[in-house]
């Protein structure tokens, strides 16, 4: 291998890289807005009203049955384009959505319905006495569900969630088609570029399985260390 | 009456005297009814300071939804609870949790809570409920946790204890919030027969110190010597009330000694 070659590598390699970092800041930007809507929708749809649990039962059937690629084009064309022509324009705001927040409220809402999923599932598998015995004590009911069901909850949901991880970073690659210039989108234009298609297809796979074992590595680390003594795992 | 003391030890009528009713708790024609079911059918009872009763009767007869509904956990359709003369039905909610605060409620399978040690399963409703200080509500734990004969296992968490040591965990956090009255449903039921021996021993320790308290229980060997009163409760409604020699001589046809008496045989005594 020559200098030049070496060279052209280098860049080549840093170029993708910083693809990675964008995917990376995506994935956990969406995650994180869908753990903020996913966890106190779950509370409010196991211990809330009953009107309000079946009015979140409409958000989570929306967003689990429509497409990422149709949440993505619907967010950055369609809602985006109304929010700017009957809100910001009478008060002449400029504010340009770019893709990557698109592609990361897209991702992000869809994962809030998904994730409130996981985390309702958790708490049901609670004993349910915890919850009245915390009532008992004279928590009012924020404070019961905050104390003593979310910190059991979450633990619980530590391996679905690895899974929503895992799901989340992939789906994450379809942000290219508007244009976020993640790993995907790198990798398409270095290949279009090179003709090395093969090459850089292979480069984006090993890239995106090696952040899926990072993540769920680190979770599963994170299970452990959080893990409560005496109630056994893999019995 | 009976001359048991209050637990600073003046006679039970003196201790507060410009109460509505005379009694501590005072549970007045308590209605419920839950899936289309009337579970209660005014149901009436009252607790003076220092006093024990105990509540038998078949399962499904509304024994543990009595007791949720005198804690207000299930609100009543129509009665009222009385505790130190002030009425639970007229309370705005941030009240309802203050008078639950002023009732110790012992569940059948304990409902400790799991990710927390023994220490902070005390310690924690009076950090968060009463806003205590760590140091001061570790304190308190530990206070408690020697009571009920749980010192050195505060660092443990419920999956590491026994059924008895959970059920005295659960008590130890009753205590620590300073309870006026205590409500035991079936507190040794989920129990090894080896294991109930410490929690009867800590129930008759807290009554002889003056706790208040009523208790659901199929012990009634041991309830009956303690307790001042036994109600036997059938289909919703309190169909016998008495003191236990009373209803349980063998003179007596009463439905709670037939009960009684097949609950032992059940037990091959
Ligand atoms: N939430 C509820 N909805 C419908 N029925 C209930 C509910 N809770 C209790 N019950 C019924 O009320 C009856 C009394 O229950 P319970 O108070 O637990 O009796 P006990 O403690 O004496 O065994 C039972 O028939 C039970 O099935
Ligand atoms: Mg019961």
């Amino acid at each position: 291998m020559d200098f030049v070659d070496l060279k052209e590598f280098a860049v080549t390699a840093f170029y993708i890289f910083k693809g990675t970092g964008i995917t990376a800041a995506l994935v956990v930007g969406a995650l994180s807005l869908g753990f903020s809507v996913g966890l106190p929708l779950a509370c409010l749809e196991v211990y809330g009203p009953k009107w309000l649990s079946r009015l979140l039962g409409v958000y989570v059937w929306f967003f689990r049955g429509v497409p990422i690629l149709v949440l993505l084009f619907l967010v950055y064309f369609g809602v985006w384009s109304l929010v700017e022509n009957f809100f910001l324009e009478r008060f002449s705001i400029r504010l340009t959505l770019s893709p990557f927040s698109a592609a990361l409220v897209a991702l992000g809402l869809a994962s809030g319905a998904y994730q409130s999923q996981i985390f309702r599932g958790s708490i049901k598998s609670l004993h349910p006495g915890q919850f009245k015995a915390a009532q008992a004590l004279g928590f009012g009911s924020p404070s019961a569900v905050l104390n003593v069901i979310v910190p059991q909850a979450l633990r619980v949901s530590i391996p679905a969630w690895s899974n929503e991880y895992s799901i989340i970073l992939k789906d994450s690659a379809i942000a290219y088609v508007i244009g976020t210039a993640e790993i995907m989108a790198r990798t398409k234009f270095m290949a279009a570029f090179t003709y090395k298609h093969m090459t850089f297809y292979v480069a984006a796979g090993v890239l995106f399985y090696g952040l899926t074992w990072l993540g769920v590595k680190s979770l599963k680390l994170l299970e452990r260390k959080t893990a409560i003594p005496g109630l056994g795992h893999g019995f | 009456m009976n001359p048991r003391k209050t637990p600073d030890g003046s006679p039970e009528n003196g201790a507060l005297p410009e109460r509505a009713s005379g009694h501590l708790l005072d549970v007045r024609e308590i209605s419920k009814t839950l899936g289309g079911k009337k579970i209660l059918d005014r149901v009436s009872l009252t607790l003076n300071a220092g006093e024990l009763k105990t509540l038998i009767g078949p399962s499904g007869g509304g024994k543990s939804t009595l007791l949720q509904c005198a804690h207000y956990l299930i609100p009543p359709d129509s009665g009222d609870v009385f505790l130190d003369g002030k009425s639970a039905r007229e309370m705005s909610h941030k009240n309802i949790c203050a008078f639950r605060q002023e009732i110790g409620m012992i569940f059948q399978d304990f409902n400790l809570f799991d990710h927390l040690t023994a220490k902070d399963n005390v310690a924690i409703a009076l950090r968060k409920v009463k806003g205590w200080k760590k140091n001061l509500a570790h304190a308190r734990a530990m206070e408690e946790l020697n009571r009920v004969g749980l010192a050195g296992k505060e660092n443990l968490y419920p999956a590491e204890l026994s059924g008895g040591q959970k059920q005295r965990v659960s008590i130890a956090r009753a205590l620590a919030m300073d309870p006026k009255v205590m409500l035991l449903d079936e507190p040794t039921s989920a129990l090894d027969p080896e294991l109930i021996g410490e929690v009867l021993n800590v129930i008759k320790q807290l009554s002889r110190a003056g706790m208040t308290m009523l208790m659901v229980t199929h012990q009634l060997g041991f309830a009956s010597r303690l307790t001042t009163e036994l109600l036997f409760m059938e289909n919703g409604r309190i169909t016998e009330r008495g003191a236990p020699d009373e209803l349980l001589k063998d003179t007596s046809n009463s439905r709670t000694r037939e009960f009684y008496l097949k609950l032992n045989e059940l037990a091959g005594h």
